[in-house]
């Protein structure tokens, strides 16, 4: 037996060496959970054309007040009303969305506005972003009493209409911006709050959870490490979706009259105007309505697409 | 059952009383007098009208009295109206609820209709339009389809073909209703569709679905009998958040077409500072709404059995 084995020469055998073509088609390209998502997102049609919407918009509303040759309330009181795309021939303003009441330049104050509604709905967003996930953070991972009666207060809260609280707040606090971006956190954060903890308290029931708790992790590293990283996903869909109902409380608001004082300008307080002049003017409230919508529009597609992408239940 | 019941029923009572403590913390916070208007007041009646309206007295007897006049029904007297607000929401009141129960109506039948479509036409045309009805009609405000309809159909409609189909304003007949009943209605179908589309086709890929579409049923039996009446849970869990959004939409859609419901007393009472009848109106709607809220929730648990077990397991 032995000899036999020893016959076997050496130059029989052939090296084949690792061929790296044949890597790929067994296990494709290693990719990360956020890319994977990326990559899903980017197929999305309608989520990258919202993006790209949202982009333009906002830069929109940071350049364009910025450069324009007119203030928000500087008055042209030789043209009020003016159509859309007015030129003066006597002195060359040009006003791109005509003029309004007191000929002011339009186009301006729409971008003014979507400084002013965009700054709104991101802060009380962020705000909600952060009570929220503190909040929900505490009462998932506390749990028991602790949890029981922290849902007990949000549930009270969510009992009273959030526009009711919102409308009586406005009435007290001073009119102006920080104002609509307090009141509108001082509710909003409740539904934020519910999902982180609904989230953890599914996540911290995990083995890796349990795993980390025996080595000795102290709960604030469990917390930031291992629970709030797993729940960002559903959050930043949760973010891009408040956006839009944010916009939508900016704009009810400013529209019953609660809105940003008088020389300032946001996209609910120039549909208001508008709608007083509507019938002989359209166009007036039709720029601001249009804003409103395209704006909410696009966070909605962007947060669907994003749902889609980042939600692993519903790969196919 | 009885239970829950009960705990419901005394956290709905809690966020009552909270929301009257709430309310009535913050009219005294306003800033500004409601007598510093028009002309200038004497000292002497500016007591007496201080007295008049019990703000003489120390912040916690005052919510005492408030407290005492809310449980009683009474929420006081408009201070621009110079009316009692009760009188002005048992005149108002009724408009804004033939409003919203027209709104909510419709929301829900064609909101559960489109959602059904597009769960069974999955991935047809159908579902692409009902779907893209449905963003839209979460997209874009109240006021703005409010203006626009009334902009397209009561006064362009009118201009061009010479016939008044709808009327521009008001609340008489059943044409006057059609816009802003629609208008109203428009961001809760659209709520009401993508949930329901959602929970039916969660339905569908059920088991016992399968087993319905072996035994040889047909699609409509399946889809009636057997899908829909399960799938139509979640959206009765949104009819209280849904009558809420009605409600205060209803602020905007009333100011539009000048229909003279609560909404519209609300709104100017804002503009003029009546404290009064901003609590009243508040509180009103507040109660209104936790125990709509309370009502869904109850039917519910009736409806529901599972609700029942979870509590059990509790």
């Amino acid at each position: 037996m032995d000899s036999k084995i020893k016959h076997i020469d050496k130059s029989q055998f052939e090296r084949i060496g690792l061929d790296k073509s044949d890597i790929k088609t067994v296990s494709g390209q290693n990719t990360s959970y956020w890319k994977d998502a990326f990559r899903r997102l980017s197929m999305n049609k309608a989520a990258i054309a919202a993006l790209v919407i949202i982009i333009i918009i906002t830069l929109f509303s940071i350049f364009v007040p910025a450069f324009s040759p007119y203030t928000i309330s500087e008055q042209h009181l030789g043209h009020t009303y003016a159509p859309l795309g007015f030129r003066d021939p006597t002195d060359g303003h040009m006003h791109l969305f005509g003029t309004d009441s007191l000929g002011r330049d339009i186009f301006t104050r729409v971008w003014y506005g979507g400084r002013i509604s965009l700054f709104i709905s991101f802060s009380a967003v962020l705000i909600n972003f952060i009570i929220g996930i503190i909040y929900g953070g505490i009462s998932g991972y506390a749990g028991g009493v602790v949890d029981n009666i922290m849902m007990r207060i949000i549930e009270i809260i969510n009992g009273i209409p959030y526009l009711i609280i919102v409308i009586l707040l406005m009435m007290v606090l001073p009119a102006g911006t920080m104002t609509m971006v307090i009141a509108y956190a001082t509710v909003g954060w409740t539904g934020m709050a519910r999902l982180v903890r609904g989230q953890i308290m599914s996540l911290k029931e995990q083995d890796y959870v349990v795993a980390a708790k025996v080595m000795g992790a102290r709960p604030a590293r469990i917390i930031t490490k291992h629970l709030l990283p797993n729940t960002l996903s559903v959050v930043i869909v949760n973010i891009t979706l408040s956006i839009p109902s944010a916009i939508f409380t900016e704009a009810f608001l400013s529209y019953i009259g609660l809105g940003v004082p008088v020389p300032l300008a946001s996209w609910g307080t120039l549909a208001n105007e508008g709608s007083r002049v509507f019938q002989m003017y359209p166009s007036q409230l039709i720029i601001p309505a249009i804003c409103i919508s395209l704006t909410m529009l696009s966070f909605n597609l962007l947060g669907d697409g994003l749902r889609d992408a980042l939600d692993p239940r519903l790969r196919k | 059952m009885i239970k829950y019941i009960f705990k419901r029923i005394f956290y709905s009572f809690l966020t009552l009383i909270i929301l009257v403590a709430l309310t009535f913390f913050m009219m005294r916070l306003l800033p500004g007098d409601p007598f510093i208007g028009q002309k200038a007041i004497p000292e002497t009646t500016l007591k007496a009208l201080n007295e008049k309206y019990g703000l003489d007295k120390p912040m916690w007897q005052q919510l005492l009295i408030y407290f005492g006049n809310v449980f009683r029904g009474d929420l006081g007297i408009s201070i621009h109206y110079n009316r009692p607000v009760n009188d002005i929401i048992r005149q108002a009141f009724p408009y804004s609820f033939d409003l919203g129960i027209r709104a909510l109506i419709f929301a829900t039948v064609m909101g559960i209709l489109l959602g059904i479509i597009a769960a069974v036409k999955r991935g047809t045309h159908w579902d692409t339009l009902s779907m893209f009805l449905a963003i839209i009609g979460v997209s874009v405000p109240g006021f703005i389809v409010g203006s626009l309809l009334q902009y397209f159909f009561a006064l362009k409609l009118t201009q061009w073909t010479g016939i008044a189909f709808f009327p521009n304003t008001g609340w008489n007949g059943f044409a006057a209703k059609i816009l802003p009943s629609f208008a109203l209605s428009l961001s809760s179908l659209a709520t009401v569709s993508r949930l329901m589309r959602t929970s039916m086709m969660d339905v569908l890929s059920q088991d016992y679905i399968k087993t319905a579409k072996s035994k040889g049923l047909s699609q409509k039996a399946i889809v009636w009998k057997h899908a829909v009446r399960n799938a139509i849970m979640p959206v009765i869990t949104v009819l209280g958040p849904i009558s809420a959004a009605l409600l205060t939409g209803a602020f905007v859609v009333e100011n539009i077409f000048a229909i003279p419901g609560m909404g519209k007393f609300f709104v100017y009472s804002i503009q003029t500072q009546d404290h009064t009848m901003i609590s009243g109106t508040t509180l009103f709607y507040g109660a209104f709404l936790i125990i709509a809220n309370l009502l869904v929730d109850l039917a519910y648990g009736f409806i529901d059995p599972r609700v029942k077990l979870s509590e059990v397991k509790e």
